[in-house]
């Protein structure tokens, strides 16, 4: 039912979006200058 | 044309950890910094954290991810947490 | 862990504590060849008891040790160290990143070119006006020009990417656009940091602290400008205006950031150099590990901090309560609004302190009279808040 190929047949919107927000719990992107306390 | 584009998401590839990249084990999981982009990543769960470091083992993502013993729905997240910082150029192709 | 449960949010993993900085400040020297009227660490003269080469090496070692990415390297003026450039090849060599902040008057090519050749290297300039009228009145003479030729010599020697870095004041709060040119002229990226009440800030924050309609005007502009503006996160107290600004959005003071003062002294950052906020010294046994670690000052930061008065407050989850410096040095009470608090709160709690008891710190190295007053023609805008009447103005 998933398609292994990358990304070229949609998976069900739901899917994708738990998919999404599961991996942003899990990895998370920070500017190295966006944190306070530096000049 | 190259065989395949390096950059495209391959679990079933070997990946590992970009020359340039540090990782620092911490309680929550483990900071990632990438001393050319300058990007800075957070792994929030030590699991990962260990999934990244084992990496360069000479297996390939899907080997690495078997082993770790994940729930179904953990695999998936992790699998697109590791597509992630392929993205960002924290781990590439071997 | 349940990947369906609702996880911590990142903030809420550096309670627990980091196992280092992640930004970490050190400002090598209190030496400076400038007098900047609004100098957060009242920078000048340089202290008899400095770091030694040696001791400032066992420093680097131990953020080797504890696999610290990168120092934030000032002053003062950290070049006007004559083992400046050992201590940075010192860290490099170790793999730690060196981003130094200078105000680039001694800039030369040869430096530009050991800048341009090393990957590990990042270089900051100091500018307060985007023309020399309202640069020169904060900085100095002649120090609009000094950091022109130091962006040049920069740009001659191939140097891309460096940091233009600005304090938004009231009166160069209208040179945005300004300040983006000369930024993309020389292929460098822009730094918009706000203006604190520390040090000799505290002496000007009455003429130079932004109104509540500069407030909203610099916002709006940092929206449009997205990510290809740098901030330092320090406008997360702008975030209760409505959508947030890149970054944590949180005091990083003691959690994710630390000052190491040229005499050793770790303070929770370098907006807060006073005694309240100092968490032990590097010369201590444990050196500045066990300072990150275990000092009580760290520890009691890295709890979570009441929001006092400002639980009733619909936006508090989005300022966090503002910046930790910015209450202090004003006399606020830490669990409250901020003085340039959106919602106005910090403005109406202003009103009833005793401006004589605020807090001053005795760590101050400036020279001469450290009291550089503004001509008047150069505050541009009607000033709402306080009145500099009864102050002698002179330069």
């Amino acid at each position: 039912m998933h398609n292994t190929e990358h990304s070229s047949a949609p998976l069900d919107e739901p899917e994708v979006e738990q998919e999404l927000a599961t991996a942003n719990l899990l990895v998370e992107d920070v500017s190295i200058d966006g944190m306070c306390g530096v000049y | 044309m190259t065989a395949h584009d390096d950059s495209i998401w391959d679990p079933a590839a070997k990946w590992g950890l970009h020359p340039m990249v540090a990782v620092r084990p911490e309680a929550f999981g483990a900071l990632v910094y990438h001393y050319d982009t300058r990007r800075l990543s957070f792994l929030k769960d030590p699991r990962l954290a260990s999934v990244v470091n084992e990496l360069d083992e000479g297996e390939s993502v899907n080997q690495v991810l078997d082993r770790a013993g994940l729930s179904l729905a953990d695999r998936q997240a992790f699998n697109r947490a590791l597509e992630m910082l392929s993205q960002t150029q924290m781990i590439v192709r071997r | 862990m349940a990947p369906e449960s609702t996880a911590p949010r990142l903030i809420d993993h550096f309670e627990r504590g980091l196992q280092a900085p992640i930004c970490l400040t050190w400002e090598l020297t209190y030496g400076c060849n400038l007098s900047c009227v609004h100098c957060l660490s009242s920078s000048g003269r340089r202290d008899p008891r400095e770091l030694t080469t040696d001791e400032a090496k066992a420093v680097i070692d131990e953020m080797n040790r504890l696999q610290v990415f990168y120092v934030n390297i000032g002053g003062g003026e950290p070049t006007i160290r004559p083992d400046f450039w050992e201590l940075v090849e010192y860290a490099v060599a170790q793999g730690i990143g060196v981003k130094f902040s200078t105000n680039g008057l001694q800039m030369t090519a040869a430096h530009a070119q050991r800048i341009k050749e090393s990957g590990y290297i990042d270089v900051q300039i100091s500018l307060d006006g985007a023309t020399p009228e309202i640069n020169d009145p904060i900085r100095g003479q002649g120090t609009f020009d000094g950091a022109i030729r130091a962006m040049e010599t920069l740009q001659a020697a191939g140097v891309a990417g460096f940091k233009i870095s600005v304090v938004v004041t009231r009166t160069n709060v209208g040179q945005l656009d300004a300040f983006k040119a000369i930024a993309d002229r020389y292929d460098a990226q822009l730094r918009l940091t706000r203006l604190r009440p520390s040090g000799r800030g505290a002496e000007v924050w009455n003429e130079l602290h932004l109104t509540s309609t500069d407030q909203r005007d610099l916002y709006a502009w940092l929206l449009a400008h997205g990510e290809e503006v740098l901030t330092g996160d320090s406008f997360f107290h702008l975030s209760a205006l409505g959508q947030s600004l890149p970054g944590l959005n949180l005091c990083g003071a003691g959690r994710v950031v630390c000052l190491i003062d040229p005499v050793g002294d770790v303070y929770a950052c370098p907006f807060t150099i006073h005694e309240s906020f100092k968490a032990g010294s590097v010369r201590e046994a444990g050196g500045f590990t066990q300072v990150w670690r275990s000092s009580d000052l760290f520890l009691e930061l890295r709890e979570p901090q009441s929001a006092g008065i400002c639980t009733k407050c619909s936006e508090f989850d989005a300022c966090r309560g503002g910046c930790m410096a910015a209450k202090f040095f004003t006399g606020l009470p830490l669990d409250g609004p901020d003085p340039e608090c959106v919602m106005g709160h910090g403005e109406a709690l202003l009103a009833s302190i005793d401006h004589t008891q605020t807090p001053r710190t005795d760590v101050d190295h400036s020279r001469g009279s450290s009291r550089r007053m503004l001509p008047l023609s150069v505050v541009s805008r009607a000033c709402d808040e306080s009145p500099v009447a009864g102050k002698a103005m002179a330069l």
